[in-house]
């Protein structure tokens, strides 16, 4: 029988995608749609004095006008966690408060785009301007307040204090820090700083709603978390969930803006106060100004070590910027020390401190990485700069402190490490790129430098005890079968990943497998696509349900043999007698099961981990660096991922070059800037540039797999993981080419120009 | 303002205002691969053929599309399905959302450069964006597609 796992298996759905099918949200409009658009606030931090729409609602074809007085008045969060939600409940659909510049003030519905421009234009709000906070190094404690309201409510012990614009805050830490460090030869006492990039996915946040013959409201969207979005909207409606139906077609991309319900509640309220479907999309503006972008993070590095390089002690403190509302601002700020301080296993005391402040900037979300990906640019350039104090080679020095299999990991939960190449991930990226020749730098003839820079990286796979997968398998009356799945497949192919598990542990063609997926009404339950966890968690589920429907299977067939199972065996087509040979084939169980005879086969597991074990990899970046631009040219880069078993191995190594690519973009030119105002400069991809085909360079990619005993086939996650390594790799290979230590990201051609101009100086 | 032109062939008759896109239009007549990005014409989603030429039609007025012949992905689905199955076949569709405006702009280039060096390809298509692949699938499928044609096998 040929096996799918760890095959190249194309992408079930792809042939619908690139013959262009209308397949995601907005293609799937129904007939007289109510276009909805929101009119949004220029100012940081204002409160509404009065808005005029008499005048608006005259504008023929417009349906509804709603402003702060037409929405309940209970809080909500969008983040789409589990509940209870880590996230405070700060948000009302909207506020006579405005918190950051493009908060909505009204939510204009008409019959065509036209209609509802003109509107917008006509709604008159007289806005009480306030001076806003717009450094968060400065919002802690600061009399300005970007929650003053009495009915902020934090559901979880977060260390949440709105009177301080205080979102969240805590300290985690094992052994004696302070000790540790007096006693080192060597502490690297450092800020790194990194910006609220976006995800910048092609498909913007859309949804459309709609009520169905049963009054409930049907919601479409682009969304990763379905059963989080029913919850939210739930509350943000105060409607009772068994009226809420959430569906997710084809989606243009997630990377986790769309694990918070960006656009979902506008045209639901619109759909819920006329009747009409109503649908929403936002432009790239919006997106960009208003969605759900990394958390800004300021991150002090205090890392202490001797002589001979061997790591002591790391105290890391983070200072998150939760922006305008709290989404995902407790959690991601976690990541930032639990998932890159154990990347090193000899220091014998740690400190993980943090806190995350409200400012009226664009609140934060979930960006791939989620933290991590801010703390592991710091603790990797700091490793990169003790490397340098010592005088050591970077490669080296981790080598002598990575963490190993088998140890405990105080710093990730007090885990067991059960799965880990990062020592032949580093290995294997150092021969990619021949780093021992090439380490530091070289010049070229033509004054450009050559130069070569390095960094590790982990994540996890799924939330431990928290996250939960499940899949559902159905055997039809034909004898193949339907999987029902929650998880979302945003691109990323889960949709066929999974299917390709349930071929194998059901011993048949991947064509026999038709997934459905997500439709809260029938898929089963699933937290949704995030914090690397489809593969790891719900493909767990998908083993469980196989093994189930397996028995079951093998159980009638030997009823209708009249045998007792351990008499058959079934070879994925029929159920067989060991002895006589006689048989009945799947089609023929399938149709009897359905018959009233037997009962009908389907089985729906559900799966949770107590452990969320970490994906390695060792990235190494080559660079051209022109000393009179500035300019930086990505020639080469290595990456070598532990991600476990390797599920689809052309998927694998699309996300890794896709990873790896949006970290260059953060790293060399996703910028982030605000006016004194507290107006975003970055609105659109003019001033906000992704990485173009120009920009990525060659990337070369292997996998140095792992076994992981609690994974689906022995796999992890990869996702997340592979977007941290080019922030620091890249920081390290313009230091190695320049002596320049950027501590900022984006680390500009200009930045660089200049500082080799003060440095001559 | 009224246009006719050609779109997939068909002849198309329409009573359009005169400041709708012809990403707009097209939309509206059914070609729902044509997709919108960005507001600022720096995606590629949007690309599409004007009398065989890509076009970004987030930047073209419909009525300027008048007399014209339009071609979108659904008037080159076997072309579209030929070269897709080599972009499937590395994964690197990925989330689809981008794949239509890349593809027309691949095709266009096949026919304008049939042996193009690898960096003329990447200069022919450093306006097509895509957030999630690297590029790097993009190209493979690119190379290979190349090769079966030169090879004669498509």
């Amino acid at each position: 029988m040929k096996k799918y796992v760890s095959a190249p298996v194309r992408k079930r759905d792809a042939m619908a995608l690139v013959t262009g099918q209308p397949v995601y949200t907005s293609d799937l409009l129904p007939a007289h749609c109510l276009t909805v658009k929101l009119l949004r606030s220029p100012h940081a931090s204002a409160l509404i004095k009065s808005i005029r729409t008499d005048t608006a609602k005259k504008v023929p074809g417009i349906a509804c006008i709603l402003t702060w007085e037409d929405v309940p008045t209970a809080r909500f969060t969008q983040a789409g966690q589990t509940y209870p939600e880590p996230s405070p409940y700060d948000r009302l659909i909207l506020d006579r408060r405005i918190r950051c510049e493009g908060d909505p003030v009204a939510i204009v519905a008409g019959e065509n785009e036209q209609a509802v421009d003109t509107a917008l234009r006509m709604i008159k709000v007289e806005y009480e301007v306030l001076e806003p906070i717009l450094d968060f190094t400065k919002a802690l404690d600061n009399p300005i307040l970007v929650h003053p309201e009495e009915d902020f409510k934090a559901l979880c012990d977060v260390g949440a204090d709105n009177k301080r614009n205080l979102c969240c805050c805590g300290v985690n830490e094992e052994g004696d820090v302070e000790k540790e460090l007096a006693e080192c030869d060597i502490i690297i006492d450092q800020t790194y700083h990194t910006l609220s990039n976006s995800q910048a996915m092609m498909e913007t946040f859309r949804t459309f709603t709609q009520l169905d013959a049963f009054g409930r409201l049907q919601v479409t969207s682009s969304t990763q978390v379905p059963f989080h979005v029913r919850r939210i909207l739930s509350n943000a409606l105060q409607i009772p969930k068994s009226r809420i139906r959430v569906i997710k077609p084809r989606i243009g991309g997630g990377f986790g803006a769309k694990q918070s319900a960006v656009s979902e509640v506008y045209p639901a309220i619109v759909t819920m106060k006329t009747g009409r479907p109503a649908a929403i999309e936002y432009t790239r503006t919006e997106s960009m100004t208003n969605g759900s972008p990394r958390h800004e993070m300021q991150i002090h590095i205090r890392l202490g070590a001797d002589k001979e390089g061997n790591i002591r002690a790391i105290d890391l403190y983070t200072l998150s910027n939760a922006g305008a509302y709290g989404e995902h601002g407790p959690t991601t700020v976690g990541l930032s020390g639990h998932k890159s301080i154990p990347l090193y296993g000899t220091p014998r005391a740690y400190r993980f401190a943090w806190d995350v402040v409200y400012s009226n900037t664009m609140s934060g979300g979930a960006y791939r990485g989620y933290g991590a990906t801010q703390g592991i640019f710091a603790l990797e350039t700091a490793v990169n700069e003790l490397a340098a104090k010592l005088n050591m080679d970077p490669c080296k020095l981790r080598e002598k402190n990575m963490v190993k299999q088998g140890q405990v990991m105080p710093a990730y939960y007090g885990e067991l490490l059960q799965s880990c190449t990062l020592d032949k991930c580093l290995e294997k990226a150092k021969a990619m790129i021949d780093w021992d020749n090439k380490y530091p730098a070289r010049q070229l003839e033509n004054g450009h430098i050559r130069s070569v820079g390095v960094a590790m990286a982990m994540q996890g796979s799924a939330i431990s005890n928290v996250d939960i997968g499940s899949a559902e398998i159905r055997l039809t009356d034909e004898g193949f079968y339907i999987m029902l799945i929650g998880a979302t497949d945003m691109g990323t192919g889960c949709d066929t990943i999974l299917a390709q598990m349930a071929a194998d542990c059901l011993d048949c063609d991947l064509e026999r497998i038709s997934v459905q997926g997500v439709d809260t009404d029938q898929s089963p339950y699933d937290c949704g696509s995030y914090a690397s966890s489809t593969t790891y968690l719900t493909g767990m589920a998908v083993i469980k349900t196989c093994e189930q429907i397996r028995e079951k299977i093998v159980a009638q067939g030997a009823a209708m043999l009249k045998l007792s199972p351990d008499e058959v065996e079934f070879d994925g087509k029929a159920v067989r007698s060991l002895t006589t040979g006689e048989q009945v084939t799947l089609p023929e169980i399938g149709y009897a099961s359905l018959s009233g005879a037997y009962p009908v086969i389907s089985a729906c597991v559900s799966h949770t981990s107590p452990v969320s074990p970490p994906p390695f990899m060792a990235g190494i970046a080559e660079i051209d660096l022109d000393p009179e631009t500035g300019k930086v040219e990505l020639v080469d880069y290595a990456a070598a991922v532990d991600c476990g078993t390797v599920i689809n191995t052309n998927l694998a190594r699309v996300q890794t070059e896709g990873g790896l690519v949006q970290g260059i973009g953060m790293t060399l030119s996703e910028d982030i800037q605000y006016s004194a105002k507290g107006n975003l400069r970055n609105r659109n991809f003019m001033q906000y540039k992704i990485p173009t085909r120009l920009d990525a360079g060659k990337l070369r990619v292997e996998f140095e797999s792992s076994y992981e005993p609690t994974g689906p086939f022995g796999a992890k996650s990869i996702g997340e993981l592979v977007i941290n390594t080019p922030a620091p790799a890249i920081t390290n290979a313009i230091y190695n080419a320049t002596g320049l230590q950027f501590r900022k990201l984006p680390i500009t051609s200009e930045q660089i120009a200049m500082g080799l101009l003060k440095k001559e100086k | 303002m009224q246009i006719e032109l050609k779109l997939n062939g068909r002849v198309c008759k329409a009573d359009v205002s005169p400041d709708m896109r012809l990403l707009d239009f097209v939309r509206e007549q059914g070609c729902a691969s044509v997709k919108c990005g960005c507001d600022t014409s720096n995606c590629g989603l949007c690309t599409l053929w004007l009398d065989g030429k890509p076009v970004l039609s987030c930047s073209v007025l419909a009525v300027r599309a008048n007399g014209h012949e339009v071609t979108t992905l659904e008037g080159l689905q076997a072309d579209a399905a030929e070269f897709g199955a080599f972009l499937s076949d590395e994964g690197a569709e990925q989330c689809g959302y981008c794949s239509p405006g890349f593809i027309m702009n691949v095709l266009a280039m096949v026919k304008e450069l049939p042996d193009p060096t690898e960096e003329q390809i990447q200069h022919y298509l450093a306006g097509n964006l895509c957030r999630c692949s690297g590029y790097q699938g993009q190209l493979r499928a690119i190379r290979k597609y190349l090769l079966a044609k030169q090879e004669g096998k498509l």
